[in-house]
């Protein structure tokens, strides 16, 4: 489906590998600066924002504004005693927050920050790299990124990391399949997956707007892959205390918490690159002074402001909702998100197929609004469902557990009904005499 | 240059992670070893200026299949180590004479394949990148043995959901039901909920009972399974003992809570307790 989408893909990564050694230098250094203090920008930005929508201050004591409060954690967290329990697997143990937050360093580097840009009289694109399959590239990256939660988990050696390992796991196999299966609208329209290419395809038009429901998708399946509230369930706290990050203490804690962040920050730089233009500024900015907003350094602003507007609405969601039980949040991605996902990714193919037939805009519509309004006419003629289920199981027999005198389950049509057997009074009497007991000993 | 770097500190990763695999005495090392040589694999594809099968690598085997393998052998737990035992009679026989008939496969066609004078190159191999080139292989040449393999895939996920299939003979209780049972049924101080371990306890270890408002240990605080296991600490270590100066206390009629003397006694106890 995805080689599908990309097959009018030209070479469109020229343009990269020609920068020498230390613009790339400086390219790494910036991201991986941009991703520290991006974390420490947002840590104190949720707290503040999440003060605000409950009616509370926020941290104001370090630094202008507290604006310096997530640094002084981190160091405080530094200096905190580092323990490996007994049960742990050392190796492993030790390797897991490294596998967490060495991958979530990497994927900045294929989102492009702006356009060609002037370095010391170097003239050089503000991405680090680009590929034929970028966006591909970011979701491999963050497969491998789990690893690190799941490795925690099982490690650790005790029952609640355990769970919260196999929780993330589970949770973000599923959302990240739903992810994938959003871009898919996203290449098709853009015949590209190259990351510079998608923004380049977005001078007309945004993709947030023609593909809303993939827009939306998107939105969804980044908050469950990121492990943000209220899709938090690998490290529910009500339920796993802290889930895989339970036994983590110290600098290993630490490397969670900032793989946690970094990673959202990911997540909201694809969403930008993808369905927001990238780093192009909003309508009316976009046309001032004939682009003037699109070109030199400008662009860096409008892609952050774009990045924080989506790690604001992860905090909006935190502040809001609350946590979904996991059985309800699986089924929510398996038999709502998917087969949605599926459905729009049909209409797409054929929107873009009728485009390259050269069928005309308005006979699409026309056609589309056609088929749609035969299938809402069509789903009036389905008979409502029938509350005649009792009357249909008055006419069965009544089941007999042990028809034929074998223990026999029931036939369709029959409710099941525990085989009675009688309460003996003296298991009742005990257990108030229990209550009593201890009643009386208060 | 670049590239004979990139293999010559990847190939040995990959190297021992393929033999961490086949050492290794824990089901999830092994498993986590496969998965490090996955990701050399891919890397020497992209160097390879295969970009797409490397990603797909990584997505598919990496992200998804290796993470499904962990995700059932995380369940045995990080004790527990590969028995040893025999368990298929000849199962070692059968094992070594396959390994040798591969082993013999692969290498005779290696000794016996050529290569061309001249490589053909990328150019002429994927004159539009390598996204459409894959492309037009799946979907072109070999669209037809692409499609049954996609059916054979199905087919066999749909096997596997049918054989584990079982029917639900009771009606399952929704979260609603059970609340409106326990607030008609149950009694009203477990309502909303039964008390969390260990809370105004000691410590707040799951296997140590809470301490109600009047200081008795609860029962129901403990999960029934640490219980069963014989993993809980049992709630008579956390209850009062009154020493006979409590007793006398409480007979002399003083004080109704035996808890004033607690400080004055040497109860250890007790005094931990308070």
């Amino acid at each position: 489906m995805i080689a599908l989408a990309a097959e009018t893909t030209g070479n469109e990564v020229a343009g990269f590998g020609n920068d020498p050694w230390w613009i790339i230098a400086i390219k790494c250094l910036a991201i991986f600066v941009l991703c520290v203090v991006l974390t420490l920008f947002n840590i104190v930005f949720e707290r503040k924002v999440v003060a605000r929508m409950q009616h509370r201050v926020g941290p104001n004591r370090t630094g202008p504004f507290g604006s310096l409060q997530s640094l002084a954690d981190g160091v405080k967290l530094m200096f905190k005693e580092d323990i490996i329990p007994k049960a742990a697997d050392k190796i492993v143990y030790i390797a897991a927050p490294l596998v967490a937050v060495i991958p979530s360093f990497l994927i900045l580097s294929v989102i492009p920050l702006g356009p060609e840009v002037s370095i010391f009289g170097h003239e050089t694109r503000l991405q680090l790299t680009d590929m034929p399959v970028a966006v591909l590239f970011t979701l491999a990256i963050a497969s491998v990124g789990v690893y690190g939660l799941m490795m925690a988990g099982w490690s650790s050696g005790s029952t609640y990391p355990l769970l919260g390992g196999l929780r993330s796991t589970a949770q973000v196999i599923s959302y990240e399949l739903v992810m994938g299966l959003s871009f898919v609208g996203v290449f098709l329209f853009a015949g590209t997956m190259s990351t510079s290419g998608i923004v380049a395809e977005q001078e007309r038009l945004w993709y947030g707007i023609i593909l809303l429901p993939s827009f939306l998708i998107y939105l969804i399946a980044m908050v469950g892959e990121t492990n943000r509230a209220p899709f938090d369930l690998p490290e529910a706290e009500g339920e796993l205390v802290a889930g895989w990050g339970t036994e983590y203490s110290s600098i290993k804690y630490a490397m969670f918490f900032l793989a946690e962040y970094i990673n959202m920050v990911n997540v909201s730089a694809i969403a930008t690159t993808l369905f927001l233009g990238g780093w192009r500024a909003p309508w009316p900015l976009s046309a001032v002074n004939d682009g003037m907003f699109n070109t030199g350094w400008w662009p860096l602003l409008w892609f952050f402001a774009k990045v924080i507007l989506l790690i604001f609405v992860f905090v909006w969601l935190r502040g809001t909702l609350p946590r979904l039980r996991y059985d309800q949040f699986m089924h929510f991605c398996w038999k709502v998100l998917l087969p949605i996902s599926l459905v729009w990714i049909v209409a797409v193919a054929g929107m873009r197929l009728a485009f390259n037939e050269g069928i005309e805009r308005n006979q699409i519509l026309l056609y589309g609004g056609i088929a749609v309004a035969v299938l809402l006419i069509g789903s009036l003629l389905i008979p409502e469902k029938k509350p005649a289920e009792e009357d249909e199981q008055a006419a069965t027999p009544e089941f007999d557990a042990f028809a034929g005198g074998h223990p026999v389950p029931p036939m369709p049509g029959q409710e099941f009904v525990a085989a009675r057997i009688p309460v003996t009074p003296t298991g009742a009497t005990t257990k108030t005499d229990d209550r009593t007991e201890e009643s009386s000993r208060a | 240059m670049g590239e004979a770097a990139l293999f010559w500190i990847m190939a040995p990763i990959a190297v021992l992670g393929a033999l961490g695999l086949v050492f290794s005495r824990k089901a999830v090392h092994g498993a986590l070893c496969l998965a490090a040589t996955m990701v050399s694999l891919a890397l020497f594809y992209i160097a390879q200026e295969a970009p797409f099968l490397g990603v797909v690598q990584i997505v598919v085997y990496t992200g998804a299949i290796m993470m499904l393998f962990l995700f059932v052998i995380m369940l045995v737990g990080v004790d527990s180590s590969d028995s040893r035992v025999e368990t298929i009679r000849g199962q070692r026989v059968a094992a070594t004479l396959a390994i040798l008939g591969v082993v013999l496969l692969l290498s005779a066609v290696t000794i016996r394949a050529t290569l061309p004078e001249e490589p053909a190159g990328l150019a002429q191999a994927s004159p539009d990148g390598n996204v459409p080139a894959i492309a037009d292989l799946i979907f072109g040449t070999y669209f037809w043995a692409f499609e049954v393999v996609a059916a054979l895939l199905i087919t066999a996920a749909v096997g596997a959901m049918t054989l584990t299939h079982r029917e639900r003979i009771f009606h399952r209780p929704t979260q609603k039901e059970l609340s409106i049972k326990r607030f008609s049924e149950g009694p009203p101080e477990e309502a909303a909920g039964l008390p969390v371990p260990g809370v105004y306890a000691r410590h707040n270890a799951v296997d140590t009972p809470a301490l109600l408002p009047d200081g008795t240990p609860s029962e129901a605080s403990i999960n029934r399974v640490l219980v069963a296991r014989g993993a809980a600490r049992s709630s008579d270590e956390f209850r009062h003992h009154p020493t006979p100066a409590d007793v006398e206390a409480a007979a002399e009629g003083e004080t109704d809570e035996p808890a004033g003397q607690i400080g004055a006694d040497d109860d250890a106890r007790g005094g931990e307790r308070a």
